[in-house]
């Protein structure tokens, strides 16, 4: 009867636990709320991506990869709480989507020695590995973006932006304002005007923004913004005659939701973006036999080469690589965060390695080391054909200007490490 | 120039304002019929929209439900709706909408406090937000019912003939505002000189003396919901032609709020009048002192604004004094 009983118990326990044997990348993501629009899409293109992996190649290194799925309706306290459910499934690394998300779970994360991997968003300083030992934002950050933005006007203007007037408008929360103090420097530097404009979220009503542009008659208008925020924006742009090819978006701001219910008058409006878009990429033509047709896509594979969705893909893709060098470093399939940590250090996507992955050119060159936590920073253009529907490319990868970035990053690393009392390594 | 640069955000602000009161209007109707603040008005506005936009394409409701169940890609009946026709026929879903939720909520919770008709209403905007997604899914909609968008180069011309200084007028604004005249015009007239608006607002002032009177208080609750569903439609159209069909338009709730704590809830010119004050009020703020706080304060300045109003006149500009003896 003992026996019987000790048979049945241990019988649940393991139906109960989770297969400890597969490597846990928890998706923090969110389909609902404000933000579910742009949230749904890069949440598919991150699970689609490991279930690539998974059905093609039977995971990574052996291991298959699980992608727990924790809504957190873009809510920085949803955001915690599902940090902490799905901490303990052996999670390795976490990818929120979320900037405020991500400042709540940064001294979280260092506590738990979790991995968080934020690209293209989250804390801009977190690209010093010395104090942010966690946390990774390759390929770009948002300094990034904005210095990538100002280099390609100076090209647009013969390497002068002496006199001109720039408007930011941006998201005003902890996302939106990321960039102002690089536009700034940049500013002094180049001799243009910066005026600041921020529009509280979620941003229906722009009408006040839009009459000072009008009025103000800036050269140029960069945009942080998110979710419906963008669609008014490109919209009251249009609305005042402010010419598209003028109007520059940070890479959340370049998705075809934005753009799309605008119509014909979003056409010409640019973005950053550092990764491809469409589904002209050799991966796809796996993604489809592995994925979409045998019915395993996320949502039945609907968004398969959209912006997001391939955004999405892309941070699936460096998390992929970033396991497989940790398989190799530890020499075991099985990793632990620490070990994933010290994967993420010796990271190099080659373009010879992307190509080989099937995306070739889809992104810029990721190096990373124990103090870069953030890679090159190269981020490209895209411009945006309403006729066509679709984004093209219309510059190469562009390195950010490091000379104004570098001192800004360690000063403020420097004054997060004393304040939460780190000693700085490597 | 500072003169008549004021001045043109001080138009755009009452325009602005119409916008908020269009929300604002759904509102007051269910409130002045039942008592019952409708915390779903924004989310029937995002769904009536949702709906018109599904009749236009052509879609397949429950699309994805259909695909997962039967293992089939459908998404499209391949034709689409003329806007007109469409609008008629999402109004009808409306009507249907309305004869739901009295059936399956309303009629059950007939004499119960204000506050558990509150409750299921909140209830109610959380299953439609939800039935929204899984009847036309969660992708960010563009909405086109022929309504133009876009500066008035005829008021930019006029103005800057007249005055030197070309205003900015949305013309999308310019209908808002039309329509909102007309809609405002047309509910005045029916509940002051139809039967049914009379009883309407017998039924707003007691339930149980309405029905002693013959008053069928289901098919009056009926017409209500089915009006605001109506005016929900109108504000879904005018807010999804300007940014889209997405969830963010079941926000613009938000923004309807601060108007009816200034206008009262159960006046409809005071939903109109309050649009007008709360638009005109944080477009100026923000341009005379926004920049010294740093910005982006409209959202805030409306409650500030309503607020102010409410210590003088709790009941609002227009709302009727409540005077309890006891």
């Amino acid at each position: 009867m003992k026996l019987k009983l000790a048979t049945v118990a241990l019988g649940a326990v393991m139906a109960a636990a989770p297969a400890m044997a597969d490597l846990v990348v928890p998706n923090l993501s969110y389909r609902t709320g404000p933000y579910g629009a742009n949230g749904t899409q890069y949440a598919d293109g991150f699970n689609d991506y490991f279930t690539l992996l998974n059905e093609r190649d039977g995971g990574i290194g052996g291991e298959k990869v699980r992608t727990p799925e924790c809504e957190t309706a873009y809510n920085t306290e949803k955001g915690v709480e599902c940090y902490e459910a799905t901490k303990g499934d052996g999670a390795l690394v976490y990818n929120p989507l979320s900037t405020g998300i991500t400042y709540q779970l940064i001294p979280k994360v260092s506590v738990d020695q979790k991995v968080l991997y934020t690209p293209g968003y989250g804390r801009t300083s977190a690209k010093n590995g010395k104090v942010f030992e966690w946390i990774f934002n390759a390929p770009a950050n948002y300094w990034d973006g904005a210095s990538v933005a100002i280099k390609y006007l100076l090209d647009q203007n013969g390497g002068d932006l002496n006199g001109k007037k720039i408007a930011l408008v941006y998201h005003n929360s902890a996302y939106g304002k990321e960039p102002i103090r690089t536009l700034q420097d940049l500013s002094a530097k180049h001799g243009f005007t910066l005026t600041e404009l921020p529009v509280d979220p979620p941003g229906q009503e722009q009408k006040s923004q839009w009459l000072q542009i009008r009025r103000d008659k800036p050269d140029y208008v960069i945009m942080w913004g998110w979710g419906v925020m963008n669609q008014a924006a490109i919209q009251e742009a249009a609305n005042i005659r402010f010419p598209m090819e003028n109007f520059i978006g940070v890479w959340w701001s370049g998705s075809e939701v934005d753009v799309l219910p605008v119509g014909a008058a979003a056409h010409g409006y640019k973005s950053l973006t550092f990764n491809g878009v469409g589904t002209d990429y050799p991966l796809y033509d796996d993604m489809q036999k592995y994925v979409v047709e045998p019915g395993k896509a996320s949502q039945g594979g609907q968004f398969v080469g959209s912006s997001l969705y391939s955004r999405g893909m892309y941070a699936a893709v460096v998390i992929a690589e970033a396991i497989r060098k940790a398989q190799e470093l530890a020499g075991t399939a099985q990793i632990t965060a620490p070990q994933l940590r010290d994967g993420f250090e010796a990271l190099d996507i080659t373009p010879e390695r992307l190509a080989e992955i099937g995306l070739p050119d889809f992104g810029p060159e990721i190096k990373m080391s124990c103090d870069n936590h953030g890679g090159s920073g190269m981020a490209r253009l895209q411009q945006w054909d309403a006729e066509a529907k679709k984004w093209s490319l219309i510059t190469e990868f562009t390195a950010p200007d490091q000379e104004v970035l570098d001192p800004l990053i360690v000063e403020d690393s420097e004054a997060y490490a004393k304040e939460a009392g780190i000693s700085p390594r490597c | 120039m500072e003169f008549l640069y004021a001045s043109e955000i001080l138009l755009n602000g009452l325009m602005a304002g119409v916008m908020y009161a269009l929300v604002a209007l759904g509102f007051v109707l269910i409130y002045k019929a039942s008592g019952v603040f409708n915390y779903a008005q924004g989310v029937m506005a995002l769904f009536a929209a949702m709906t018109l936009v599904g009749i236009m394409e052509g879609r397949v409701p429950f699309a994805h439900l259909i695909n997962a169940a039967f293992g089939v890609h459908v998404s499209s009946f391949g034709w689409t709706v003329p806007g007109l026709l469409a609008i008629l026929l999402t109004a009808l879903v409306m009507v249907g909408l309305a004869i739901v939720i009295e059936k399956l909520v309303l009629k059950h919770l007939v004499g119960q406090e204000p506050i558990i008709l509150f409750m299921a209403t909140i209830g109610l905007a959380w299953f439609l937000e939800g039935l929204g997604d899984v009847m036309w899914g969660a992708d960010v909609k563009m909405l086109d019912v022929g309504l133009p968008q876009g500066i008035s180069e005829t008021v930019e011309t006029a103005t800057n003939n007249w005055l030197g200084y070309g205003f900015f007028i949305d013309r999308l604004d310019i209908w808002a505002t039309v329509i909102a005249a007309a809609l405002v015009a047309a509910l005045v007239g029916f509940s002051q000189y139809t039967k049914q608006g009379r009883a309407m607002r017998a039924v707003a002032d007691d339930h149980q003396a309405a029905l002693s009177v013959g008053i069928s208080l289901r098919f009056i609750w009926i017409m209500v919901w089915s009006i605001a569903g109506f005016v929900a439609l109108v504000a879904g159209i005018m807010w999804g032609t300007k940014s889209g069909v997405q969830f963010s338009l079941s926000l613009i709730a938000l923004k309807a709020l601060p108007v009816l704590m200034l206008g009262g809830f159960t006046s409809i010119p005071g939903a109109i009048v309050g649009g007008l004050i709360i638009g005109m009020g944080e477009k100026l703020f923000e341009y005379f002192i926004g920049p010294m706080v740093g910005g982006a304060t409209e959202n805030w300045f409306a409650y500030v604004l309503a607020l102010i109003f409410l210590v003088f006149r709790p009941q609002g500009l227009f709302g009727e004094r409540i005077i309890e003896r006891v």
